[in-house]
């Protein structure tokens, strides 16, 4: 440790502004950061601080999203080998899913950071940490079989577009993971829509057990065909993004998000309650044996619903930032995730967009709330 | 016992080092300083030069748009040293004293009872205690022209290792009885005294005459006056209320009781790094080197690095750094003396457990351990970041205010939003708490100076 300390001395002046490297000042200080909590003390205002920093904060998001990620690894390898009717062992599926994964969480991170260490250079930053994030985000709404180049793609799409170009981390108005699974989406719809893309292997047309579709659920109520169990679907064994298909393991995510604090409990409590009444009213509006009709807890535990109101949902930077906003905000993007699956014929998951939608109307809906804040304490002026 | 406002948010930093009911030492001291940066709002004109001398309660600064406004000296001696800095700004008149506390006349005691509210507050001018009261908006020097809708001083500091009001109080009923009769005459409002649920009963001050007493319960800031303002009575646009501490009515208390200019009080000594926290007798403007064997100077090592150590004026959410050569302030009621954070912690944010380490977040364990108090030092703990993370100011500010957005609004410069999202409400000491649990490790109490500034500029 002395040692490091000493080196990181020695070579700090090489990177600080005057000295030879000293433009990769952003970079150099980066990993200084990394390695060590900076000297850094107090100068004005409190002389002490609470210990939580943003770093702190994005490690407990990436923690909670492990389940998610090994889950989704081991996944991989089920869904593949239930595609090709083989009988590999846990492990193999797990080690199947982790060779799968991994490249895409290697190309998101070097992708994605490389863009923010070159933006925080220009603009003489510190490097944020809010990439660390995003770029587990990333992979995990994506499907296994994506193409890294349109993942890369999408990656710059999300940092520059999504983050940067509003003046970094903090500033964004669309959450940047959504964002590039947007750009996906809708710039390149064959590659990753379809029935072949969520399982490794489906989409080159290899070998494939007869009967095997490997649509999502989600497509297939759509389509008005069976759906996997309510518990398959809860535990996650069913095609999908990554790190979508298991509500269990997001739920023991959003327990450690819950129990930290770091995330609003009131958004993911509002955008499931906002989910499960719009289906409750669907079912009992439904004609017999339409779409409309799936039993409203499935929906829940159906496609991205459940990580988006986890772990997109909850993003404060994007998400409402008043305390009564919250709850108007992620009930209504219960409402909009359920309404698009149900009523938009084109594309069968609907979170994405609404929590996109809802990220746009955020600002209007904390503009109402700050409104009534500002009438209530006006109008304690009046009563006196 | 009146009705008991109780305030859930907040938080009570466990710190180290709170001093112990006793008076270690009772200090005559060597020299004095009178600091005008103490005063906000004060456009200081000197009265005095090098050399002359003075008396405890001879004028020494006048300020300039109010030249009734009067800050006199708190000791006899002589003017030592004018201290200046950047642009021959006045940073501190120090004052050798001659031990002999030699007093101005004054004739407060003639009028005690008898006296109208015009002369009330001209003796309060002329004798220099005016410049102890605040006003608020803003926390500045109050205005002797202007009608306040009350006075309002917290009987409490709740602020971390501040002084126990009711210990340093103990000996002074009689002067804060005369000090709110005087007052509750020249304010039409009255005199609001706010009290904590937990000393109420023990405290003398529920006793007062011809004061309010308010009685609230919750973690820090509720013993701040201005929150407690908020919730007696809130301030409005175009509404002034006045506030003073404890310190400054015992001394209207005694100078309508004896005639005396006399500021003495009792004062702690606390933090992690004092050997035997506990409470001192002296005036104001002390040289920190007064109390410098308080201090545990010992070298101290931390995660590998040697730490200095900090003396601050004041507590640690909202004193001055103002070292081992520094002067206490003239409105702080305790000496922190705590370890400096010039360390480098290896992988520190990753770490799990850091036992050493305090949060009010439960990523950190400290929440398995509520009774246990830290060792805190001055990192900032992290990086600065632009506003991310959101919800947590408004758990540690018991008003309704929405934090964030005020703050915002203050960046912005917009005056407007400022008014309504409530800047005549706070002033620093309300949000330090925002600053200490603050993730992107924000200036917030700059943030709020620089608003009521621009409120001030705009105003004027």
């Amino acid at each position: 440790m002395k040692v490091l300390k000493k080196l990181v001395d020695n070579i700090k002046p090489t990177f600080s502004k005057g000295g030879k490297l000293g433009f990769l000042h952003s970079t150099f200080d980066a990993f200084e950061t990394f390695l060590f909590v900076p000297d850094h003390v107090t100068k004005k205002g409190v002389h002490v601080r609470d210990s939580l920093d943003l770093k702190r904060t994005m490690t407990m998001v990436i923690l909670a999203l492990m389940p998610a990620l090994l889950f989704g690894m081991y996944n991989t390898g089920y869904q593949h080998n239930l595609s090709i009717g083989g009988d590999m062992s846990f492990w193999a599926m797990f080690f199947f899913g982790l060779l799968k994964v991994l490249p895409l969480i290697i190309v998101s991170y070097v992708v994605g950071l490389g863009v923010e260490f070159i933006a925080a250079q220009i603009r003489g930053h510190e490097v944020n940490e809010g990439y660390l994030v995003t770029g587990m985000l990333i992979p995990l709404i994506m499907p296994v079989d994506v193409p890294l180049w349109i993942l890369a793609l999408s990656v710059i799409f999300a940092v520059v577009i999504g983050k940067e170009v509003f003046g970094g981390t903090g500033m964004n108005i669309w959450n940047p993971a959504l964002l590039s699974r947007a750009f996906v989406f809708f710039a390149y719809p064959s590659q990753i829509s379809g029935d072949k893309i969520w399982i490794e292997g489906l989409s080159k047309g290899e070998g494939i057990v007869d009967g095997f579709s490997g649509a999502t659920p989600l497509a297939n109520a759509a389509a008005g065909q069976d759906i996997p169990s309510f518990m398959d679907m809860f535990i996650g064994f069913i095609p999908g993004s990554i790190g979508e298909t298991s509500t269990l393991a997001i739920l023991i995510g959003a327990a450690l998000l819950l129990f930290t604090g770091i995330a609003s409990w009131k958004i993911m409590f509002s955008t499931f309650a906002g989910g499960m009444l719009t289906a409750l009213l669907l079912n009992a509006l439904a004609p017999e044996g339409s779409y409309m009709a799936l039993p409203a807890v499935n929906h829940l535990v159906m496609g991205g619903f459940a990580f988006g109101a986890v772990f997109m949902a909850t993003d404060p930077v994007t998400g409402s930032q008043t305390e009564r906003g919250k709850w108007i905000y992620g009930f209504l993007i219960g409402v909009m995730a359920i309404l698009i699956r149900v009523f938009n014929p084109g594309y069968p998951e609907g979170m994405m967009l609404a929590i996109l939608l809802l990220n746009t109307f955020a600002p209007f809906i904390d503009h109402f709330v700050v409104q009534s804040n500002i009438k209530r304490r006006l109008r304690r002026a009046a009563i006196k | 016992m009146s009705n008991k406002i109780l305030l859930r948010k907040g938080l009570n930093i466990p710190i180290k080092g709170s001093a112990v009911n006793q008076i270690a030492r009772s200090i005559s001291p060597d020299i004095l300083a009178v600091k005008p940066t103490d005063f906000r709002g004060l456009n200081p004109k000197l009265l005095v030069k090098e050399g002359d001398l003075v008396k405890a309660g001879t004028p020494i600064l006048a300020d300039k748009k109010h030249p009734e406004i009067l800050i006199c000296s708190p000791a006899s001696g002589t003017v030592k040293e004018i201290v200046r800095g950047e642009k021959r700004k006045l940073l501190q008149i120090l004052i050798q004293t001659d031990k002999q506390q030699e007093y101005e006349p004054s004739n407060a005691h003639d009028i005690c009872t008898s006296g109208e509210a015009k002369e009330l507050k001209e003796t309060l001018l002329s004798s220099g205690l005016w410049a102890l009261i605040k006003q608020r908006p803003y926390g500045t020097i109050a205005d002797p022209s202007k009608e306040p809708k009350a006075i309002f001083i917290s009987g409490f500091d709740s602020a971390p290792l501040a002084a126990e009001m009711d210990y340093a109080m103990k000996n002074e009923f009689d002067n804060m009885q005369m000090g709110v009769n005087i007052l509750s005459k020249i304010t039409k409002g009255g005199v609001h005294i706010g009290l904590h649920a937990d000393t109420f009963a023990g405290s003398p001050m529920h006793r007062l005459q011809k004061a309010k007493i308010h009685v609230f319960d919750g973690p820090h800031p509720v013993g701040n006056v201005g929150i407690q303002i908020h919730h007696i009575s809130p301030i409005n646009k175009g509404e002034i209320v006045w506030t003073l501490d404890l310190y400054a009515l015992v001394a209207i208390g005694r100078l309508f009781n004896k005639g005396v200019f006399d500021l003495r009080r009792v004062i702690a000594v606390a933090g992690p790094k004092v050997i035997k926290p506990a409470y001192i007798e002296t005036l104001p403007g002390i040289a920190i080197k007064e109390i410098a064997d308080f201090a545990d100077t010992s070298n101290e090592v931390r995660y590998g690095d040697e730490v200095g150590v900090r003396y601050i004026s004041g507590n640690i959410l909202t004193g001055d750094n103002v070292g081992i050569d520094g002067y206490t302030g003239i409105f702080h009621n305790v000496i922190t003396i705590m370890a400096e954070g010039n360390y480098r912690e290896m992988f520190g944010w990753i770490k799990p457990l850091r036992s050493k380490k305090f949060s009010v977040s439960r990523s950190y364990f400290s929440w398995l351990m509520p009774r246990k108090k830290y060792n805190l030092d001055t990192n900032l703990n992290g990086g600065e970041r632009a506003f991310v993370v959101t919800g947590v100011y408004e758990k540690v500010l018991p008003m309704d205010i929405l934090p964030l957005y005020l703050f915002k609004a203050i960046l912005a410069e917009d005056i407007d939003k400022m008014e309504q999202l409530g800047i005549y409400e706070v002033i620093e000491e309300d949000v330090a708490l925002c600053e200490f649990v603050c993730p992107s490790k924000s200036d917030i109490q700059d943030i709020i100076s620089r608003g009521i500034n621009n409120m001030i500029k705009e105003m004027s």
